[in-house]
């Protein structure tokens, strides 16, 4: 509950404070919410019809963090980068209309990342409402697909029941975006406030009971297994199921490859740990998919990017599917058996019936296939001597440099999915990448969150120099806030991913993917973050080191090989047993 | 294969809910043929009546996600011959035509019944099937049928034998 007296009183309104419940704004009643939910950062972006929420939150600065960003996307990616960094629920604010647009590409990526996000937009009076009033958008209406959750606030009463409902969705279950639309005579009128945080929904029930007849009949079939294997998802990280999983892949000595938003739930360097999955994974835990005999699939929903053609994928193997959300359970890939619960709670309770086994035969097959790998792609990739500088090598070095202990944010083409293969992740939760909506611009701001979540933490934002482009402006927030999040940009004046399947799909046909770039540099010096560019390969160690030395935000451009390409790569809607090494 | 079913769903009294399940069915391309909502004997849940044609495999992937909503109760997808069910349609008739005389043994004779009389028009109720109720109409057409209605389905489940009580503990549980 809600500390009353170290909250700040205005002394008009102390008369009315002598009641047992303070009477106090909507407005207010909005920032005492959040602080009673533990809210101490919040990425933002005033206009019109949220003003009110804004001066009130101008008695709360010693309270809460308030980051002004320069786009409201910026404020969501922001607000995710804090989520996933923290743990906590990321908050952002935007005011209506046009500000509650640019929140939908953030809510709809929070959304299939299953981040917790709670977005609050301020909207036109109810009275106004469905007139076509001056900034006035059916913001409920356009996000009803990409939130978990959301309502429409047109009374100052329901504000903080409102606020409460939205951060027990938001965090509880399989978590994800909610957003609460304020009135602005909500915001304005006054009430008796009380906070009673929201611990149950009726129609709601976040966390499944675990059956244990069905952790009976999964640990039977791990037991049996010849070939287990272990697919590591972005639950697992989401439940904190992340010693649990190791104990149960070390007791059966059971390979575990991880989803692209599974990375970082195992350290890269665990013996058991056998690479990434999918389109651009490694080649072992991909083409070894077709050998397994049982699969367990912990918190992750077989996205097509993974699974290249399900009509063969794991053809050959029984299916054990963990998984917190009842509807992703045999929609892509029929379960043999189904565990709908929360990752820890079902790897606690696998734990128990499954007995120690040995699969080292089944492990050597990976090793093999990984010394192809090495051999073909990755020395190559990672150790080059002669030509341009390859985005491998600087990931390399910024991963050895920085112990593989800083967190990661990552971009969305070429350069993520390298970073995603090669940086050699040591703690869970270092790696924040859009997943499932592949969204371009949203590393910089989300690095901004992250670093706002885990200021004791490294956070290095990798980013191809298309998407650096469509949210630069951040660089603005960076600055005005001094947020010591380091920038590397891996510059081939490409679109790179795109330009890579006109490659190999389109024959060589370039169309709009070859980018004239601006002085990347130069831009950060107007925005007063020092940076570097780098065109030669003796010269990336030391600006990586000077990058890490540097107390604050810093930009390096790397100028990488123009036309490189990103292998192992498996063609869209292709078995994944078909994966390429070149 | 495709063929009808019917979905139901117990929600939430909540704006918006209709919206929150229809785009569901749209964003699987899932033509909906008719939705019958109403509260239920329970205060502020209600039920939808969807019926649909598609298949089971997409049907029951579609009640997943609709289950997923968090003003949702419980939703089920059924085959014909798992509900009881009918629809209602009404047939507004030129009055004239009762001067002839036969409407009104062709009326009694498909278990419909007159709902009012005025000096221009009657109207008639009948409930049934789809096919029923549309079957009706030509056999009205020739007497001056002037306007036609009808509603989506309304449908009990045969298996459901415990609905009732659950919701009334989840009253209960809401009340407690």
């Amino acid at each position: 509950m809600l500390q009353k007296d170290v909250l700040p009183m205005k002394a008009e309104k102390a008369d009315k404070r002598l009641s047992a419940k303070p009477v106090i704004t909507g407005s207010e009643a909005v920032i005492r919410s959040l602080i009673a939910e533990g809210v101490d950062t919040i990425f933002g972006y005033p206009g019109g019809a949220i003003m009110p929420i804004y001066d009130a939150l101008y008695d709360f600065q010693d309270q809460v963090h308030h980051i002004l960003v320069r786009h409201e996307q910026g404020a969501t990616h922001a607000a995710q980068g804090y989520a996933r960094s923290s743990g906590k629920v990321g908050v952002a604010f935007a005011t209506s209309g046009p500000g509650a647009t640019n929140l939908v590409t953030g809510l709809a990526d929070a959304y299939m990342d299953s981040t917790p996000m709670v977005c609050i937009t301020g909207q036109v009076a109810a009275s106004l409402l469905g007139t076509d009033a001056f900034q006035e958008t059916d913001v409920i209406g356009i996000t009803m697909p990409i939130t978990k959750w959301n309502i429409q606030v047109t009374r100052q009463e329901d504000i903080p029941g409102a606020i409460a409902k939205a951060f027990y969705i938001a965090r509880s279950g399989r978590p994800g975006p909610v957003l609460v639309d304020i009135t602005k005579n909500a915001q304005v009128g006054e009430c008796e406030y009380e906070y009673v945080p929201c611990t149950h929904i009726r129609s709601y029930q976040p966390v499944p009971e675990l059956r244990l007849d069905a952790v009976k009949e999964a640990a039977a079939l791990i037991n049996s297994a010849k070939k287990p294997y272990l697919l590591v998802g972005h639950g697992v990280l989401l439940s904190g199921a992340e010693k649990e999983l190791i104990a149960l892949a070390e007791k059966a000595q059971i390979p575990m490859a991880s989803t692209l938003l599974g990375l970082s739930a195992v350290p890269v360097d665990h013996p058991l740990y056998v690479g990434l999955l999918g389109m651009h994974g490694n080649y072992a835990p991909n083409i070894l998919t077709g050998e397994c005999d049982t699969v367990i699939a912990v918190g992750m929903r077989f996205d097509d990017r993974v699974t290249g053609d399900v009509s063969t994928y794991v053809a050959n193997a029984k299916v054990i599917h963990i998984e917190i959300d009842a509807a992703e359970i045999n929609k892509i890939i029929k379960a043999d058996v189904a565990l709908h619960a929360d990752a820890k709670t079902a790897l606690q309770a696998l734990l128990k019936e499954v007995q120690p086994a040995k699969h080292d035969e089944w492990l050597a097959e990976f090793r093999a296939a990984d010394k192809k790998e090495y051999d073909k792609v990755q020395h190559n990739e990672l150790y080059p001597e002669t030509g341009e500088l390859k985005m491998a090598e600087v990931v390399r070095l910024i991963s050895e440099k920085t112990k593989g202990e800083a967190v990661l944010v990552t971009d969305v083409g070429q350069h993520q999915m390298i970073a995603s293969r090669y940086y050699r992740f040591k703690n869970p939760n270092t790696n924040i990448t859009s997943g499932g909506m592949g969204t371009m611009g949203f590393s910089l701001p989300a690095a901004m969150g992250a670093k706002m979540g885990t200021p004791e933490k490294e956070v290095v934002a990798v980013i191809g120099d298309g998407c650096f482009q469509m949210t630069l402006q951040e660089l603005g927030t960076i600055y005005q806030s001094k947020i010591g999040v380091k920038i590397v940009i891996l510059n081939n004046n490409f679109l790179g991913m795109v330009r890579q399947w006109q490659q190999l799909f389109f024959d060589k046909r370039y169309s709009s993917t070859e980018m004239v770039n601006p002085d990347f540099v130069q831009i950060a010096k107007g925005f007063f973050i020092p940076g570097k560019k780098v065109t030669a390969r003796e010269d990336i160690s030391a600006a990586i080191d000077e990058m890490l030395a540097t107390d604050g935000a810093y930009l390096l451009e790397v100028v990488v090989e123009k036309e490189d390409n990103v292998f192992p790569m498996i063609p869209a809607g292709t078995p994944v047993t078909t994966i390429r090494l070149e | 294969m495709q063929k009808e079913y019917t979905v139901t769903v117990y929600t939430e009294d909540r704006i918006g809910i209709t919206n929150r399940i229809t785009i569901i069915f749209t964003r699987r391309g899932i033509n909906i043929t008719s939705l019958t909502t109403a509260e239920t004997e329970i205060s502020g849940v209600y039920k939808f009546i969807i019926t649909v044609m598609s298949t089971r495999e997409k049907l029951d992937k579609v009640v997943g996600q609709i289950e997923r909503l968090i003003e949702i109760h419980r939703a089920f997808v059924h085959e014909e011959d798992e509900v009881v069910y009918q629809e209602l349609a009404l047939y507004k008739i030129s009055t004239k035509s009762l001067e002839s005389g036969d409407i009104e043994r062709l009326i009694r004779d498909h278990h419909a019944r007159i709902l009012t009389i005025t000096a221009d028009y009657f109207v008639i109720e009948k409930t049934g099937h789809q096919q029923e109720l549309t079957d009706f109409i030509k056999k009205l057409e020739p007497y001056g049928l002037i306007e036609y209605s009808k509603s989506g389905r309304v449908a009990i489940v045969k298996w459901s034998r415990r609905f009732h009580e659950h919701l009334k503990e989840l009253q209960a549980s809401s009340e407690a």
